[in-house]
């Protein structure tokens, strides 16, 4: 992965700590939690061990499904024996899970740690089971290991695999592809706030349903809604889109820069913008000032888990009035990143990678009021007497958008809360 | 390769992992990729765990394959042995990592730790989460307890106390962390024993240390609790300290019963006045009028070959159920349960794929499943009653209040707990006579709030009836005679009545065909 760049952090803002070590993140598995609810007709096949198999129903198990839209093809001793036996394997697994599930429009394979190190080519084998399967189901590859992804890089690599497939946009046309999944409902707010700008066509990647896939080329204008989304971004623009520098759309001012930076690029006067943005910013703000009661003066802390970071951070800051102690990135992302990088205090000890422990050490010895961290490290610190925010609801929760900037808020502001209200 | 929607249980490693988070002082580096680290969320989430698991994680990348994983091993392992200072380190490999072959058991025990290294086995391509936790449990207990000999009349518990003037003392072995209802087992026996006159002189690996294990022989006895964990150190245990273990797992009241008495021969001590004082309400629940529609009630069991064998015996001889199929999970005890199986006349089902256990029950269609959290799964899709017997299971099976599965209490948890899914007996009455009831529909269980089961039966259409190329044709007054039998047990009448028309080969099932099978069927 290009993503972690070893050069020198000689560009805008604050200064940047690289660490290398042992890591308490997901894999890029973990993607497919939210992405098999996104895109509904679609089937995510994992190629890999029962520990990926276990992984998946350890993070989404407690969703009782009728018929799961994810599976695991867990390798065995004689797949590890030999490579061409291993692909004759996979295509009788495939028949089988297309026969139980003929709903299934898009199949996605995933590769696993297990399945690269034993380089069964997925790309390839994706291509000669869609011509098997021609015209019934679309079959993609791509990998959510943990040696090549770390939790949200994994709908990156996905979004990736389905850009080669999107269909062409029609020269001389133009339209906006939003990338990064987003709920339904904030999709839905950012389309009536578009088409009162009168910019459109609009379209989102990834789709409700796979079998929509928006059209890209040199005339799509692409914005980032998720910062996890660098690889996509680059493979967009060598189908000829270009992409908006901006912010990401996280709180009223994130939102708002989000929201000019598109309408400079399609040449919306940006008086327009205010007048149109006007009522939903300051609904925003009013709801935001409740939170901020509870937020500002407080210090915060990130551990590196989902690429939300810097944004957050950011949004915590400026309009929250939260001190930040240290933020964690799993990796920096300077293709999408410098945004957000130039509205950061030039203060902020920004941290790439990890070092558990002695990062564990430096969080002991801040002792923030409010720690976000993922799962495997939320209980065991609120045992310790610090407040924690699992990192992992923000990827599920609609927070973006003017509609949400105080919910976004309120996810912090409950820890705190609660921690307050507790008596015992 | 197998299509795998659920597996029951993890890889291997995660057994050695539930062993290491079980016991004080010792510590676990597992060689495994960025991303493994999940594992330490069923601890800190499913359980509730305090504190972090005591694991540690090479992480390693893609771009650490090009170089020297070995080096990244050893770093890990001296970090950790530096930072934690265990009294025991456990080495050990997630699936990755052994097909990259690095050897860091052999790293580890190269490195010059002053303390016990044991390196872990732990083959993840073929073993199981089980099987690991046995292997660790055992393979430490081994390397702690190596070159120690035997003591003086260790074959002898009864004698051995009461020569030293003492009460008798049991090794309680088996549980651990991630297990299902161990916390509360525990608790449950100590006071089974101690009741009998008997102490617990250890528990392990659940709150153990090293130093713990190093005193398993002198107890004078293990209570092997949970076979999948500990069958293979209280053998060798006998094996190599005389040491005597008892087989009886004590769930269930007529298992406890038999605990009971099998801890009083290996002791000299009278069991009677333990059983006369014992206190359970099950017996009498199961006697009042209230459960008499409970009687014949089909169930069908699936989960540990422990908790199967377990809950077949509760089912047939103390809540007076049939006993329709049992299966396991538990390749190590196959054979166990198919013995079992072949004693009360159904097929034994071994396997761990979801599917097939899919498959048996929507065949079977029982009127209630007790299984695991995955058979939840199953029944809800097919809109049956379901109650949690055996791991593996989610957070609401770590329960805050008492609840074991053991012992005279466990068996009070386990009748509220198997009942509390079933449509109360007057509904069931009221359910029958009439039918067009506005607020208590077809399949709803007035008594439970949302049920799924319910509202899957009211909402889907009948899952359990497949369109078979041969099934013969519904008239459409039978098919509405059919509707007035219950919903709990209108897929079985409607299976049986298929079946009886297909032997006789008639292609039309009439109001007629319905009664007629009925009566061949209840002969």
């Amino acid at each position: 992965m290009s993503a972690t760049s070893e050069e020198c952090a000689a560009v805008s803002g604050p200064e940047v700590l690289r660490q290398r070590g042992e890591r308490q993140t997901f894999c890029g598995l973990a993607g497919i939690v939210w992405l098999h609810r996104k895109m509904q007709d679609s089937f995510f096949l994992v190629v890999g061990s029962r520990t990926c198999a276990h992984l998946m129903q350890s993070a989404a198990g407690v969703m009782i499904f009728a018929e799961p839209r994810f599976g695991t093809a867990v390798l065995q001793d004689r797949d590890l024996a030999g490579l061409a036996d291993a692909n004759d394997e996979l295509d009788r697994v495939v028949r089988e899970l297309l026969a139980r599930r003929p709903d299934i429009g898009t199949l996605f394979l995933v590769a696993s740690c297990p399945s690269e190190v034993i380089k069964l080519d997925l790309d390839t084998a994706a291509a000669r089971l869609q011509q098997g399967h021609e015209g019934r189901v679309r079959i993609l590859a791509y990998s959510g290991s943990g040696l090549d992804t770390s939790f949200t890089q994994g709908e990156d690599t996905c979004l990736q695999a389905l850009v080669p497939v999107l269909p062409e946009l029609p020269a001389g046309q133009r339209s906006v592809l939003v990338v990064g999944s987003l709920a339904d409902v904030v999709e839905d707010q950012f389309t009536r706030l578009f088409d009162q700008l009168g910019i459109a066509p609009v379209h989102f990647l990834p789709p409700r349903r796979a079998a929509e896939l928006p059209p890209v080329g040199p005339g799509t204008r692409l914005l980032a809604a998720q910062p996890f989304v660098g690889e996509t971004i680059d493979a967009l623009r060598a189908r000829g889109a270009e992409l908006i520098a901006a912010p990401f759309p996280l709180g009223v001012e994130g939102t708002r820069a989000w929201m000019h930076a598109l309408a400079a690029a399609w040449g919306v006067a940006p008086e327009r913008v205010d007048a149109v943005i006007a009522a939903p910013a300051a609904r925003a703000e009013k709801a935001l000032a409740r939170c901020r009661d509870w937020l500002a003066g407080k210090r915060i802390s990130f551990l590196p888990d989902s690429q939300l970071e810097l944004p957050l951070a950011r949004f915590l800051a400026q309009e929250c009035g939260m001190q930040l102690g240290e933020v964690g990135v799993p990796y920096l992302d300077r293709r999408v990143m410098e945004p957000e990088l130039a509205l950061l205090p030039s203060t902020t000890q920004l941290t790439e990678g990890q070092d558990l422990e002695p990062q564990l050490d430096r969080l002991r010895a801040e002792r923030p009021d409010i720690t976000v961290c993922g799962l495997g490290l939320a209980n065991p610190l609120e045992a310790e007497g610090l407040t924690t925010k699992w990192s992992i609801e923000l990827v599920f929760t609609p927070i973006q958008g003017f509609d949400q900037a105080a919910d976004l808020a309120e996810l912090f502001v409950r820890p705190l809360n609660r921690r307050q209200r507790l008596a015992i | 390769m197998e299509l795998t929607l659920w597996s029951y249980e993890g890889p291997p490693h995660i057994g050695a992992m539930r062993v290491a988070a079980s016991m004080d002082a010792v510590h676990l580096v597992l060689h495994a990729p960025l991303g493994d680290s999940y594992a330490d969320l069923l601890f800190t989430m499913i359980a509730r765990s305090a504190a972090r698991p005591p694991v540690s994680y090479t992480s390693f990348q893609a771009r650490d394959l090009g170089g020297d994983t070995a080096q990244l091993v050893k770093a890990r392992l001296s970090d950790t042995v530096a930072r934690f200072q265990p009294q025991a380190l456990l080495v050990g490999e997630a699936c990755t990592a052994e097909l990259l072959q690095d050897q860091p058991g052999a790293l580890a025990e190269g490195m010059g730790f002053e303390i016990p290294v044991v390196p872990l086995e732990l083959p993840a391509f073929t073993r199981k989460e089980h099987w690991g936790a046995s292997e660790t449990f055992h393979q430490l207990v081994r390397a702690l307890l190596h070159g120690r000999p035997p003591l003086d009349g260790a074959a002898d518990p009864a004698a051995r106390a009461q020569a030293e003037g003492r009460r008798p003392r049991a090794n309680l072995l088996g549980p651990t962390a991630l297990g299902f209802r161990c916390r509360d087992d525990v608790t449950e026996v100590t006071r089974l024993l101690d009741s009998l006159g008997v102490d617990v002189h250890l528990v392990a690996p659940a709150g153990a240390s090293p130093a713990d294990l190093a005193r398993i022989p002198d107890g004078d006895f293990n209570v092997c609790l949970y076979p999948e964990i500990a069958h293979d150190t209280c053998v060798w245990l006998e094996r190599m300290f005389k040491q005597p273990w008892v087989r009886t797992v004590p769930i269930g009241v007529g298992a406890t019963r038999d605990f009971l008495l099998e801890v009083g021969r290996l002791t000299g001590l009278d069991p009677e006045p333990a059983l006369a004082r014992a206190r359970t309400r099950l017996p009498w629940f199961s006697r009042s009028v209230d459960s008499t529609y409970l009687t014949g009630k089909r169930v069908f069991i699936f989960g540990d070959a422990t908790h199967v064998i377990a809950a077949e015996r509760i089912a047939r001889e103390e809540l007076g159920f049939d006993v329709v199929g049992i299966g396991t999970y538990s390749r190590e005890f196959a054979r166990e349960l198919r013995a079992l199986a072949e004693r009360i006349g159904v097929e034994a089902l071994i396997t761990d794929d979801y599917l097939a256990v899919e498959a048996r029950v929507a065949e079977l269609h029982p009127e209630l499943v007790l299984g695991t959290q995955m058979e939840r799964h199953i029944a809800k899709r097919l809109g049956l009653p379901c109650a949690v017997i055996s791991s593996p299971v989610h957070v609401q099976d770590f329960p805050a209040r008492y609840a074991p599965q053991m012992g005279f209490e466990g068996a009070n948890v386990i009748f509220d707990t198997w009942v509390h899914p079933l449509m109360m007996g007057l509904e069931e009455h009221l359910i029958t006579m009439f039918r067009e009831d506005v607020e208590f529909h077809d399949g709803e269980v007035p008594q439970v709030q949302r049920s799924p089961a319910a509202e899957e039966t009211t909402a889907a259409p009948q899952p359990d009836t497949p369109a078979e190329a041969d099934a013969p044709r519904w008239e459409p007054e039978a098919e509405k005679e059919l509707r007035k039998i219950p919903f709990f047990v209108r897929g079985k009448a409607r299976r049986n009545t298929e079946h009886f028309a297909r032997e006789r080969g008639l292609s039309q099932i009439s109001v007629e065909t319905l009664y007629e099978a009925k009566a061949h069927f209840s002969r």
